[in-house]
């Protein structure tokens, strides 16, 4: 399929250029090492109980997210590179290619901040299996609903607070049931435990990316 | 002719409201609180209203590019945000007589609340942008991705975690179990505040006429 090869060219001429100056990688990984040391050091090691520490990873990599996952459109608008990408390449592909970016940072951001979070906050789980399938399907809605206020928010200004103000309402399904979800797994390994998360966070997925696809065409000719 | 729908309403409400307050009797076991059924329900319904009509007009200004239907779809949110207040704090002070707080983040609250800040983020998108035409595209783009995420709050979360919150108005078996009384003053004041609802669109769509066309005469 054309526009998948498209949209893989799209997306490693993002990491290409990502790599070159490092920004978003850099900006959002301390942000998330701010955040974790932040709420580490504010409620200590020991007094929080596994409920709590859920919440806690859930707000630490939702607000990492918020300040780095708005960059891949914002870059394309300040460096005075949307027209040429608008020539080059058709919306659908530009959009896929982006919100893989935007996944595989988030990936990535959570392998390295999570092992940082069992080790300084102490945390325990015991369905590591159900855990990882959330929090990767969780990646999967937040990157795909915060993609496309992305390209929003890029042709608006006040950028930044703007971000955080309009993914919220967005992502808030996402945060509901990765916390969920996330609680359940400190305390069963059985993956029939979170079917109900898991299945929300497909559904919400399927939805958003659907939803996204169909709007970003408008957005983009802007 | 706008006169009588003036005045009508207002009849219609002012007897809404002592069938509210002096007629309807008081469902059982339960106090006085109750009778705020009448107020908060029809909020929450029209808030609802708003949104889709919301939805609707901005999906109308991508497919046209007319801006009269983006204005349309800002002041249908702009009616919206204010039922959607009302409903927010007439649960909410329901919420303190029956449950005993005023907030504790039962789904249903949590869906009024992300509906609030669907609406804030909205009017806070619009107020970024300056050229009138990607404002308005802008803003019907983020209003229609809205749209699509919020049925998971209103219908697929309190279905997931239990809710306190007695059955809305579209419960799974489509029915209100309400007395006789208590129903017929339920449903007027649904009907009176969804004639009030759209009489201040109405004159909104008035005023949005009247914008138009004086911008065409410059």
């Amino acid at each position: 399929m054309p526009f998948l090869h498209e949209a893989l060219i799209i997306f490693q001429k993002d990491i290409r250029q990502e790599f070159r100056t490092r920004y978003t990688v850099n900006a959002i990984l301390l942000f998330a090492v701010v955040t974790l040391v932040a709420v580490s050091f504010s409620i200590g090691t020991f007094s929080a109980s596994n409920e709590v520490k859920s919440a806690l990873l859930w707000i630490i990599l939702f607000f990492s997210g918020m300040s780095g996952l708005s960059h891949i459109f914002i870059r394309e608008e300040e460096k005075h590179t949307a027209d040429t990408l608008k020539l080059v390449a058709r919306p659908l592909s530009i959009f896929l290619g982006k919100l893989l970016f935007n996944f595989v940072l988030f990936i990535a951001m959570q392998i390295i901040i999570i092992p940082l979070f069992f080790a300084v906050m102490n945390f325990e789980v015991k369905g590591i299996f159900p855990f990882i399938i959330i929090l990767s399907v969780g990646g999967i809605g937040l990157s795909a609903g915060s993609t496309l206020i992305a390209a929003i928010i890029s042709k608006a200004s006040a950028r930044g607070a703007l971000f955080t103000v309009l993914a919220f309402p967005i992502l808030l399904p996402v945060l509901v049931a990765g916390i969920s979800g996330t609680k359940i797994s400190v305390t069963s390994a059985d993956f029939s435990a979170v079917t109900a998360e898991f299945q929300m966070l497909i559904a919400y997925s399927v939805v958003v990316i659907t939803g996204a696809i169909l709007l970003f065409d408008f957005v983009w000719k802007e | 002719m706008s006169y009588f729908w003036k005045f009508g309403i207002f009849l219609w409400l002012i007897l809404v409201f002592l069938a509210a307050f002096l007629w309807a009797p008081l469902a059982e076991g339960l106090g006085e609180y109750t009778r705020i059924i009448y107020f908060h329900v029809p909020t929450a319904w029209l808030t609802v209203v708003a949104f889709l009509i919301g939805a609707v007009y901005s999906i109308l200004y991508l497919r046209k590019r007319q801006i009269k239907f983006d204005m349309i779809a800002e002041a249908a949110s702009q009616i919206g945000l204010v039922f959607c207040l009302l409903a927010t704090i007439t649960g909410s002070i329901w919420a303190k007589m029956s449950w005993g707080s005023f907030w504790n983040w039962d789904p249903r609250e949590t869906s009024i609340f992300i509906l609030l800040l669907v609406y804030a983020a909205y009017f806070a998108l619009r107020s970024a942008v300056e050229q009138p035409d990607r404002k308005a595209a802008l803003a019907s783009v983020y209003s229609i991705f809205a749209f699509i995420t919020v049925p998971f709050f209103v219908f697929i979360v309190p279905r997931v975690y239990a809710s306190l919150h007695p059955d809305p108005l579209v419960n799974p078996e489509g029915k209100i179990h309400m007395e006789g009384k208590m129903l017929m003053t339920f449903l007027s004041s649904l009907f009176g505040f969804t004639l009030l609802f759209f009489w201040i669109f109405k004159s909104k769509l008035e005023l949005i006429k009247i914008k138009i066309s004086l911008k065409e005469r410059e």
